[in-house]
């Protein structure tokens, strides 16, 4: 049976930079942090006191004050960057056949928040089981799609996927498969996160696994930098909406590009460290550029995971270098996360949102950051703990070019 | 006991997202008030909170209109 090409037609996102794609995307350009003080607790006695949280963003001008009441920020931020994604698409809600349209959204970790703030009182109120009716559909992480398609009558599949950081690039992968296989015609993805609490900052500083640059926390998310000391949390979603290739040019579409070939994954080295020599990941690579049928030396531009943490940068460096030998060094590479932070599972969508019509691709590399060789991958000198000359500053979004080893 | 009505509209009010002078005695909280079953229990679990009472599971089910709602609440308050 001959598959299906799918493109993508549509994109929404809610950042720590940006609460919309245009928003977003001019942030990047400008090299805008993110990372703010904790305002969602008290982080007072917390390793860890800031954050990349969503700003200013009014909630009720896009949802109904009683249908907040049953949604998780989690849900909340998923359903207002599916609304300008699917406002982008230009898809007409009226023609569409809504059999044929499905929902499947990523996330690490669904209605944490919620889940916790109920054991909270449960417990301050000793022990009286009075639970809210509307707790679980906050909690449980399947509403997230289940919310979209009861709000557009979308009858397509329905779920979420979760695979820690790379929960939306899973239901990305799903959507491409259903939809190369022709199960739907147009399938809403993306990914999203809302745990800036308590518990997963607590839980997170256990494993050592946050920044605690509390007194320069703006320069806190510095993903390949000799100094890096852990990951910074963010929250947010981001929306794609894919399509049949056939079905988005029977309607007129505007494509911002074609997804061509997935790769997935699993290590089997530990059960939160990366191999450390990027073997599975390095194999995703290949399979994803066997699947869409792109030689290593096409390939120009890669939106890094590069949460900042030791391990887990290095391991990634490795794995590029070892995917693309030679043409490691001619690659353009860099990671959203030093702006916005990693939103977990959320964290492939919000990277993903935009590379398909990236300005920056068209610019000459920025040589000047080149010469600082403060980013460097491939060169792997993140092995070295040399002191540092110069303070580390926050970059634009440009492409970086890698120097040879 | 026009105390107990007025508290009462609020909270529905607030919960439902409707118009406080909407809320009447007749009006049916599901064909009226755009009600679903969780809304419901967690509008009971409200009224108990606000009034400190317990509401029995048999007087719940008996809760069609905001007038139910009333007279049940009043009971249980004079009860206390």
């Amino acid at each position: 049976m001959e598959l299906q090409r799918v493109v993508i037609t549509g994109m929404g996102a809610v950042t720590p930079i940006g609460n919309n794609v245009d928003e977003y995307w001019a942030a990047l350009l400008k090299g805008v942090s993110g990372v703010g003080p904790i305002t969602h607790f008290n982080p007072e006695k917390f390793d860890t006191r800031f954050a990349c949280e969503v700003k200013n963003l009014n909630i009720t001008d896009f949802i109904p004050k009683k249908s907040l009441q049953r949604m998780d920020p989690c849900a909340q931020f998923a359903m207002v960057s599916t609304m300008e994604a699917l406002q982008d698409s230009g898809l007409d809600l009226e023609q569409v056949n809504k059999e044929r349209v499905g929902v499947i959204i990523g996330s690490g970790i669904g209605g944490f928040t919620s889940m916790m703030d109920s054991a909270i009182a449960f417990v301050e109120s000793n022990r009286i089981p009075r639970f809210s009716p509307y707790l679980l559909i906050k909690v449980l992480g399947d509403v997230i799609s289940g919310h979209i398609s009861l709000k557009y009558g979308f009858e397509g599949p329905n779920y979420i996927t979760s695979a820690a950081c790379a929960s939306a690039a899973n239901a990305i992968g799903d959507a491409f498969h259903l939809l190369q296989l022709g199960k739907a015609d147009v399938i809403i993805t993306g990914g999203t996160e809302a745990s800036v609490n308590e518990t997963a900052i607590g839980g997170f500083n256990a494993m050592h696994a946050l920044s605690t640059r509390n007194d320069d926390y703006v320069h806190a998310s510095r993903p390949f930098d000799r100094d890096r000391d852990g990951f910074v949390m963010g929250e947010g979603a981001a929306t794609l909406i894919l399509e049949r290739l056939d079905h988005a040019l029977a309607r007129g579409a505007r494509i911002y590009g074609e997804l061509c070939g997935i790769g997935m994954t699993a290590d089997t080295y530990h059960i939160t460290a990366p191999a450390p020599d990027g073997h599975s990941a390095s194999a995703s690579m290949r399979l994803a550029m066997q699947d869409g049928g792109i030689r290593p030396e096409e390939v120009d531009y890669i939106n890094m995971h590069g949460t900042s943490t030791p391990q887990g940068d290095l391991a990634e460096c490795i794995a590029i270098q070892n995917t693309f030998g030679d043409h490691a060094s001619r690659l353009l590479l860099n990671s959203t996360k030093s702006m916005t932070g990693h939103l977990l599972g959320a964290g492939p969508a919000i990277d993903r949102g935009h590379p398909q019509v990236h300005p920056a691709q068209h610019r000459p590399p920025d040589h000047q950051h080149r010469a600082s060789g403060r980013t460097h991958p491939a060169r792997l000198e993140l092995l070295h703990r040399r002191p540092r000359t110069t303070p580390y500053q926050h970059r634009p979004l440009q492409l970086l070019r890698v120097r040879r080893p | 006991m026009s105390e107990i009505l007025e508290k009462v509209q609020t909270i529905i009010a607030d919960k439902l997202s409707v118009n406080p002078a909407d809320v009447t005695p007749e009006k049916s909280f599901s064909d009226d008030l755009g009600a679903d079953s969780l809304d419901t229990a967690e509008l009971v679990l409200d009224f108990e909170n606000a009034f400190g009472i317990k509401m029995p599971q048999e007087e719940m089910e008996n809760i069609i209109t905001v007038g139910d709602a009333i007279n049940a609440i009043e009971k249980l308050v004079a009860e206390k």
